[in-house]
């Protein structure tokens, strides 16, 4: 435990000693407080307004993670459909690749129209389409890059096509898939906030940002964005810890248990 | 010696890449039947053919042109049966599988009832004398262990024949050494057929009953090598006179193919194709 302490102590101090010249640059300095307030401000702007940050945290984690359900269902659905079928896979993946790159967040307002500005379904199509290319993607790449001897030996096995899917393409796989949905869960609160931000309930984190903004609240701001932050690294570690559980084997983990 | 109980026959077998116009003539003319009980060594400089003979033994690939019969049935219909067991250069774990789950991959396919599966693979991996590392996880272990995992798992459904694709290839030689004696110990011990790919002649002369030797472009069968060293072998083998002769005949019979094949119009060597 204490040889953890100490693995942590360098990022901790590095925090701390962070906000506390934060907190001094701006008094010391004397920087407008509503261009960038100090610590002590939003963490009393964090307080008073907890009941609403709560709430609209719960709005927008909804609508975050609603999408991203529908997103990864819809990419493992198409993924392992094309994955199956070399001529599917052929004729989609340049098109997923093409809208990989793209900047899908510009959607946003266009989704907003079809589904209802005020709906939490149109924050949920922003994001579940920021998540279906690279969940669909990666795991494409996944299922297809099981190597030539490790198909070799099941065809001496007689091994039929779904015992290799699931013996094989499907372990390969799921580094893949992690890494997709590791990016997959920060895109989802970016798509739901910045979705928020042309319009939606009032009570929502991306709102809170905009309106507080532009009525030069910003502590009130800034508070809204710390717990965005929050939720954000939250999801984040909530992967990670079933990452863990999923794949101890991988490389990447080894040395951890 | 008759074909009608031998565990490998081949006749008039060709094989060819590549489409029409651009054709690799892989390998030619070959005819070889290997006897219950044999270890039958196939050695040649790359692009002879001799990886893709194994492979086409095993099903891996078609022939283009003869057959091969495997325990008496064509080679395909033996894959379908399981009636090899295969083991590569690379060893090809799974990460993700523990060893004794690594072994025990091939008898979930044939669907062996779970009850049997574990005193099965118990048993491979006592015969590898890997038993303390039943639960370990294969990048934990060395390449010769992950290779004696591997000859465990291709062991696993007691096949009656065993098909080696330079499996210690990757090795270091004090490690070769040991595998090499290591793998006539499980020959004896189990009587198992074994056709193994090598381009090492020490390797060939100390392990097999048969050498076969391959030369190049199109790959064929020149010379075919009886090794009557006495058996058990051991390090005092490659000691003896026999051995050291037999070294030689193999290393002049490889030379001696080689000749005839660099004064031939080459195509690309064809070993490393699919």
């Amino acid at each position: 435990m204490s040889e953890r302490l100490r693995y942590y102590l360098p990022t901790l101090a590095v925090f701390v000693s962070g906000v506390v010249i934060w907190e001094l640059a701006v008094r010391g300095l004397q920087i407008q407080r509503f261009l960038l307030p100090p610590p002590s401000d939003i963490a009393v702007a964090l307080f008073t307004n907890r009941e609403l940050l709560l709430q609209a945290g719960a709005t927008t984690l909804l609508e975050a993670v609603g999408g991203f359900a529908i997103g990864l269902t819809a990419g493992l659905a198409v993924a392992f459909a094309t994955a199956r079928f070399a001529l599917a896979r052929g004729a989609l993946m340049p098109f997923g690749i093409a809208a990989n790159a793209i900047p899908i967040i510009a959607f946003a307002p266009i989704m907003n129209a079809w589904f209802g500005v005020t709906s939490p379904v149109s924050k949920m199509m922003i994001v579940a389409m920021l998540v279906f290319f690279p969940v669909m993607i990666n795991t494409v790449r996944g299922l297809t890059s099981a190597d030539a001897a490790s198909l070799e030996l099941m065809r001496s096995y007689a091994a039929s096509e779904r015992e290799i899917l699931t013996r094989v393409r499907i372990p390969n796989a799921l580094p893949y898939f992690f890494t997709a949905i590791k990016v997959g869960a920060t895109l989802s609160l970016i798509g739901a906030i910045v979705g928020e931000y042309f319009g939606g309930a009032t009570v929502a984190l991306g709102r809170i940002i905009v309106e507080s903004a532009s009525f030069l609240r910003f502590a009130q701001a800034w508070s809204a964005i710390i717990v965005a932050a929050a939720l954000g690294i939250g999801f984040y570690l909530i992967i990670i810890g079933i990452e863990r559980i999923a794949m101890p084997w991988h490389a990447s983990m080894r040395g951890q248990a | 010696m008759s074909d009608a109980n031998a565990v490998v026959a081949i006749r008039e077998l060709s094989k060819t890449f590549g489409n029409a116009g651009s054709e690799t003539m892989a390998l030619s003319g070959i005819d070889l039947v290997i006897q219950p009980g044999e270890f039958v060594s196939l050695i040649g400089p790359s692009g002879c053919g001799k990886s893709t003979l194994l492979r086409l033994i095993g099903d891996l690939t078609a022939p283009s042109s003869g057959s091969v019969l495997v325990n008496g049935k064509p080679a395909a219909e033996a894959r379908l049966g399981r009636e090899y067991g295969m083991v590569f250069q690379a060893p090809v774990l799974f990460d993700w599988r523990t060893i004794e789950a690594n072994v025990a991959l091939p008898l979930e396919i044939v669907d062996m009832p779970r009850s049997q599966r574990a005193g099965r693979v118990a048993e491979m991996l006592k015969l590898v004398e890997l038993s303390d590392f039943a639960r370990h996880h294969p990048w934990q272990l060395s390449g010769g262990m992950q290779q004696r995992a591997a000859i465990a798992r291709a062991l696993a459904f007691e096949p009656r024949l065993l098909l080696m694709d330079e499996p210690f290839g990757a090795l270091d030689e004090m490690t070769r050494e040991r595998m090499n004696a290591e793998l006539l110990r499980i020959w004896e011990q189990t009587g198992i057929t074994i056709v193994f790919v090598t381009h090492s002649i020490p390797e060939a002369v100390f392990l097999s009953s048969r050498i076969v030797v391959m030369s190049a472009r199109p790959g064929r069968i020149t010379r075919i090598i009886d090794v009557d060293l006495p058996r058990p072998r051991s390090d005092a083998t490659r000691e003896l006179d026999g051995y050291f002769s037999h070294v030689t005949e193999v290393r002049e019979s490889l030379k001696a193919g080689h000749g005839t094949a660099d004064g031939a119009v080459l195509g690309t060597p064809s070993e490393a194709l699919p």
